[in-house]
């Protein structure tokens, strides 16, 4: 054990200096989506009608994803985000993105953070080739800037077979691939990460983690969140536990992991003594272990 | 434990006034100018991105690109059928058929350009979830996809006109203003547009009946001069619509015969600049609710 635990603390970026300028401020946050919730006749047109002629608002339902988030990032840091499924954790990201405004307190970030997420295709019906060079410009490169980055993006993706092919074609896994290499060219002030890698093989996912080490070492915050814990354990120096919307433990990425391993699985410390008792622990192991899901919401 | 701080007894953010400079309110939208200037940054992905769904948009189809020449050539030819051979709304119009391919290629352009512009935000959510951009730039794009088209028939319409017996005049020239100005105003109306079906998804649903009422209601296969005839006022008000406009414009210079009184340029180049102007205003007003889910 003492040795794995090493090699994960060398692979894990180190914590920021204690004075390190903010790059996220989170400030009592509360999100909320509103949805239409037609529980019955919800295909009925003369239902439609009536709402529309009544314009009654108890069909809104309100769904409560984040109740009071408050907390600050600082540059170098990589924040991991765990919870079950329905805890918030996109949500949150969302918000720290600027896609969804928050509904009471305000956030504040340096520079425009970037999104990865998971389904998110840029532009389907184009060449992996066109949607490097159009990913870049959107960024706000320059042609000169998005050519010069065209090959390190797609050796870094691994993609030099595909990068012809309609993005359509592509794997959830080969375009989680691309997006992060596109979005990763450019340095990101901060850099939202959501389950975007979970797709990526072994070897992408050792060359992505690097590459997030590289982002935090030039002074970028990472957001990253995913439901193996490995990942999070060897990447981020932080670890925010989120459940129903709420933060439960905000702090060092082994203690608030272990602490969150014991609620939900309790056999978990257990069995990776057991693994590397037997030396069965290898780098690739991360994804699919220690894979913790609590109630959908 | 020692690092380990429960979130509950977490300390407060630092207060507004602590912040860093340089640090700015997540989803906040930026200023108009500083917004615009983002908007020039962007000019080079707004020409690929054009250029290449242009290239994109036909690629499935066996004809290809053809279809760009192909559509407004069997829409023309379609109400070439209709209404000047069966129903004989021609009466009274010299040179019909230049008139009718003019009205068309005209037309379709800003009902193309309102039509993308709907669509702009919805189908590129992808893009605009991931990555930080000006949006208005999406309708930017979709209006000039519609502009290359427009492009593309001007070469077509012209042959057309000629075999209709039309000779090239000086004025020939003046259609260049006119296009300049209907690309502003069908900017101006995708801006709009693509803000209200970005918030309203049902506009979509109904947006193709809309569009054509206003073709029935612009002149395009009868002349609005000859049926006003007796009625002045309904004549005034279709000549603020400002798809008749367009349309009248560019027959005048095209058409020996058909002439535009001067207040009509007036009238278009008011619709061009408001649109235009108001559009853009109206699209940055939402910068910020524009990615979605």
């Amino acid at each position: 054990m003492p040795v794995a635990e090493t090699q994960r603390a060398i692979r894990r970026p180190p914590p920021p200096e204690p004075g390190a300028p903010e790059t996220v401020v989170v400030e009592d946050v509360h999100l909320i989506y509103r949805v239409a919730g037609r529980r019955r006749k919800r295909n009925e047109a003369s239902g439609a009608l009536k709402r529309l002629l009544t314009r009654t608002e108890q069909n809104i339902r309100e769904i409560h994803a984040i109740k009071g988030a408050t907390f600050t990032t600082r540059r170098g840091e990589s924040v991991g985000l765990i919870g079950p499924n329905g805890s918030g954790k996109s949500t949150l990201l969302r918000a720290i993105a600027g896609v969804m405004p928050p509904a009471q307190g305000r956030i504040y970030t340096e520079g425009a953070p970037a999104l990865l997420s998971v389904g998110a295709v840029l532009i389907p019906e184009m060449s992996g080739e066109r949607n490097v060079l159009l990913g870049c410009l959107a960024m706000g490169m320059t042609r000169e800037e998005a050519e010069d980055a065209y090959d390190g993006i797609v050796e870094f993706s691994g993609l030099e077979d595909a990068i012809s092919l309609p993005m359509s074609t592509y794997s959830s896994g080969m375009s989680a691939r691309l997006r992060f290499a596109i979005a990763t060219a450019r340095t990101h002030e901060v850099l939202l990460i959501d389950e975007a890698l979970a797709t990526g093989d072994a070897q992408f996912r050792r060359r992505s983690e690097k590459r997030i080490r590289e982002l935090c070492d030039a002074a970028g915050t990472i957001f990253l969140v995913s439901h193996g814990l490995q990942v999070i354990r060897d990447t981020c120096n932080r670890v925010i536990w989120l459940e129903k919307g709420e933060m439960v433990m905000d702090g060092d990425t082994d203690e608030v992991i272990d602490a969150y391993e014991d609620r939900y699985d309790p056999d978990a410390r257990t069995r990776r003594q057991q693994m590397i008792d037997e030396g069965a622990v290898s780098d690739d192991g991360g994804f699919g272990g220690g894979d913790v899901t609590g109630g959908e919401m | 434990m020692t690092e380990l701080r429960l979130a509950a007894d977490a300390p407060a953010a630092a207060p507004v006034s602590a912040l860093r400079e340089g640090m700015q309110q997540a989803g906040a939208r930026p200023r108009l100018g500083a917004y615009l200037g983002q908007l020039w940054d962007r000019r080079h992905f707004i020409a690929s991105y054009t250029r290449a769904n242009n290239e994109v948009m036909y690629s499935r189809s066996f004809l290809g690109q053809l279809w760009q020449v192909l559509t407004p050539l069997l829409n023309a030819a379609v109400y070439y059928l209709v209404f000047g051979l069966l129903l004989h709304t021609s009466r009274g119009t010299p040179n019909f058929v230049a008139f009718l391919v003019i009205g068309i290629f005209v037309f379709h352009f800003i009902q193309q350009s309102v039509m993308r512009g709907s669509k702009s935000i919805a189908n590129n959510q992808g893009l605009i979830r991931s990555l930080h951009f000006p949006r208005a730039a999406l309708p930017i794009s979709t209006t000039g996809q519609t502009c290359i088209q427009l492009m593309v028939s001007m070469v077509v319409m012209v042959p057309i006109v000629l075999l209709t017996g039309e000779r090239p005049a000086l004025r020939w020239l003046l259609v260049v203003p006119d296009l300049v100005l209907v690309t502003s105003f069908a900017l101006g109306a995708a801006f709009v547009i693509a803000r209200i079906s970005a918030h309203i998804p049902d506009t979509t649903a109904l947006l193709p009946f809309v569009l054509r009422s206003w073709l029935y209601l612009s002149g395009i296969f009868y002349s609005i001069e000859h049926i006003t005839k007796h009625n002045p006022s309904i004549k005034i008000l279709l000549e603020l619509n400002p798809g008749a406009e367009y349309v009248e414009l560019a027959r005048a210079a095209l058409i020996q015969d058909a002439n535009v009184q001067l207040r009509i340029w007036a009238f278009a180049t008011a619709w061009a600049v408001v649109a235009l102007v108001g559009g853009l205003v109206f699209f940055w007003r939402a910068e910020e609710t524009y990615a979605r889910g």
